[in-house]
């Protein structure tokens, strides 16, 4: 495993700049995850990284040595994809083998069963090693194709999106086997996901990627707690962030076109947008502000309550069942520890 | 407005049943979900009310009138399908102004009921508009305006929210659930998503393989799943589900734990023949807080924004289980853990028919 360290990566594909220098470093052991919605870049950057795609402009190192004139297979990579590339004729064992069969690896027999046979047992597929890729479901499959980055002992893991495929609760499932797998065996990984539950619950840091630029990087805690802008805000958190035009003055900071309204903080401009995490609105009997219910939406572990106030709608996270029903007055708290304001421009005021 | 009633509705294709005998009311007004896994009948069963897919056998009665024999066009229910089912050539106003059009509507009533659907959905600024040129959400409020402008008695909407992305769900989840609030035209709606079941459903019916699991409101499937099947499949995760056995008010569950069971639930597990039961509660119904009988090791830990679920496991190799916990405590693979459960919200099963077992008095 390595360390691998991106300076100032741009790539153009014709007249569109498909990464506009692009900057970070994934350390060794770490799990690192690109964030963003389709077409930001992230699937570029993985080619990049492993040679598949050549930059327009920047480096990429491996363990501090610049890998830029290596070929895709000197960078020894391992790439892990959505769809699943496997041999549908081999056994799933031989499509485990095949990474260490290649002649440039020369592994010998004894010791790719050995490997195999561990991979297998880590992805729980020892049962299936027999059959051909072809007879497996698509939650099989895809840890084949897991096992199959996993059997080498790459610079880096690079895995592009490769829960997709899956249903909810396989996807679940092997998203905590590969988060423990990971941690057990401290390897680097990049894994790439435009899906914000992915990247909260696996990585240890976070690159948010958005039209070729990186707008926010950090620990799951720093991107949900301090996002940096109102986009990387709306990302992460279900239900999504309550965004607010609002207005400073008077030492106060009113949300449009409703009377709800905050004690301002200092160097607030006049014009402004007010976050509030769904969890920061709570439903209580001495709130103080005053509102009526639109919606209520029981999910069991939680309710997510639509309040109506003035023109504005306000949604709000309550534990449990909450017994509020649509047109309910109701008195709410809004928690002014966890309030984010961001300038008109949409970046984060400190 | 309609009651719709299902009485010992069946379908069969050959040898397969699609659907088994099957009884359901639906109420004037209400919003019903049929949930569960693909194959498990619940867009057959939809097909059949709306009169697209013929009875094998039973009785279908809408608003006291069987119309099990009648053609589709004589049951006044409207369809709304997962694609965009828009006339590609016609504007957003003549695609919701069709179904009138075809009915023989005079034109006055016509610009008034497109009128007010489209400022139902917000939609006044994409009238001249072709499909062709709207967002996938716009297109599918195009859809719904069009099933809307026909006022008839009953929805059918099948998955009409699969084909958009999650956020853009969220937001049409609660749009469609406000449309049938504000409307109250009696809706079965369609869905393999639970947490759309949850959030939209007065009530639920959950199907597997081709039967009616359980049919209840969002708090009744959640906190009473009638079996296994319901249990899991409610639920991000799903229940917890422990192997155990009862005797002496303890069960034995694996890695040496000893559970001393509720007071209120020692005379149902007392009857049990063998002891042999599965003990079932929620992630938040762990209480993860250093005391407790029951110990486990951390597996892997989630940060979900304002919780961490814990990912644990009673012994090596033994089923991962979920616990919710605070973000304040970290917990690195491997950190023994202790833990008890709620004891309103334990909840057990017999293994062997996978029915919940009721609580005694």
């Amino acid at each position: 495993m390595a360390d691998v360290v991106l300076q100032s990566i741009t790539k153009r594909f014709g007249r569109v700049t498909a990464l506009d220098g692009v900057s970070f470093d994934i350390k060794d052991g770490e799990f690192f995850v690109l964030l963003g919605p389709t077409g930001a870049g992230k699937t570029t950057t993985l080619r990049v990284i492993a040679g598949l795609e050549k930059q327009d402009g920047g480096s990429v190192l491996f363990d501090r040595a610049p890998a830029d004139a290596l070929s895709p297979a000197d960078r020894d990579v391992a790439f892990v994809f959505q769809q699943y590339s496997l041999y549908p004729t081999m056994s799933v064992y031989d499509n485990l083998a095949f990474p260490l069969r290649s002649p440039m690896r020369k592994t010998p027999e004894a010791e790719i069963k050995q490997r195999v046979a561990e991979v297998a047992e880590k992805l729980r597929i020892t049962h299936l090693i027999e059959r051909k890729t072809a007879h497996l479901s698509g939650g099989e499959m895809q840890r084949v194709s897991l096992g199959r980055a996993l059997v080498r002992n790459p610079r880096i893991y690079l895995m592009d999106e490769p829960l997709s495929n899956l249903d909810a609760k396989l996807r679940e499932a092997l998203r905590v086997e590969l988060k423990h797998l990971q941690k057990v065996q401290h390897s680097t990984t990049l894994f790439v996901t435009h899906d914000q539950v992915e990247a909260l619950t696996m990585a240890d840091r976070i690159a948010v990627l958005r039209e070729g630029r990186i707008v926010q990087m950090g620990t799951p805690q720093d991107i949900y707690d301090r996002p940096a802008t109102t986009f990387v805000a709306q990302l992460v958190g279900t239900p999504r962030i309550n965004l607010l035009g609002a207005t400073c003055a008077n030492g106060a900071v009113t949300i449009s076109d409703s009377p709800l309204s905050v004690p301002a903080q200092n160097n607030l401009p006049s014009s402004l947008t007010l976050g509030v995490r769904p969890e920061d609105v709570q439903p209580q009997a001495e709130g103080e502000f005053e509102g009526r219910v639109a919606l209520v939406e029981p999910l069991g572990v939680e309710t997510v309550v639509h309040i109506i106030v003035g023109g504005q709608t306000l949604t709000s996270m309550v534990p449990g069942m909450s017994p509020l029903r649509r047109g309910d007055e109701v008195r709410f708290h809004i928690a002014r520890e966890h309030l984010h304001f961001f300038a008109p421009d949409g970046g984060r005021i400190v | 407005m309609a009651t719709i009633e299902l009485r010992q509705v069946e379908k069969k294709f050959g040898d397969l049943h699609a659907v088994k005998p099957l009884d359901l009311t639906i109420l004037d007004g209400e919003f019903m979900v049929l949930l569960g896994p693909s194959g498990c009948g619940k867009t057959t069963t939809l097909r059949m009310i709306a009169g697209l897919e013929t009875v094998t056998s039973g009785m279908i009665v809408l608003n006291g009138q069987d119309v099990t024999r009648r053609p589709s066009r004589e049951r006044d229910i409207a369809m709304v399908f997962q694609f965009f089912a828009l006339y590609p050539h016609m504007t957003v106003r003549e695609n919701i102004a069709f179904p009138l059009q075809a009915k023989g509507e005079k034109r006055e009533v016509i610009q008034q009921r497109v009128a007010d659907v489209v400022r139902l959905l917000d939609i006044e600024s994409l009238l001249n508009f072709r499909p062709g040129a709207l967002s996938g959400g716009d297109r599918q409020r195009v859809a719904l305006a069009r099933a809307l402008v026909r006022r008839p008695a009953a929805f059918m909407m099948d998955e009409p929210l699969g084909a958009l992305d999650a956020d853009f769900r969220e937001t049409m989840r609660a749009e469609i659930k406000k449309l049938h609030l504000a409307q109250n035209a009696t809706t079965v709606y369609v869905t393999h998503d639970q947490i759309e079941a949850m959030a939209m459903g007065d009530r639920i019916v959950v199907m597997s393989n081709a039967v009616v699991q359980q049919i209840g409101t969002p708090a009744q499937v959640y906190h009473d799943p009638a079996n296994l099947f319901v249990a899991r499949f409610i639920g991000s995760p799903g229940m917890n589900l422990i192997k155990g056995r009862y005797a002496d008010g303890v069960i034995q569950m694996p890695g040496d734990n000893r559970y001393p069971v509720p007071d209120k639930w020692q005379g149902t597990l007392a009857g049990l023949a063998g002891g042999d039961v599965i003990v079932g509660f929620r992630p938040e119904a762990a209480r993860v807080d250093g005391t407790g009988p029951l110990t486990a090791q951390v597996y892997a830990d989630d940060l979900h924004g304002s919780f961490t679920i814990l990912h644990i496991a009673l012994q090596e190799g033994e089923t991962i289980l979920h616990a919710r916990a605070s973000r304040e405590t970290l917990y690195p693979i491997g950190t023994p853990i202790r833990f008890d459960l709620d004891p309103d919200r334990v909840r057990f099963f017999d293994p062997r028919t996978e029915a919940a077992l009721p609580p005694g008095k």
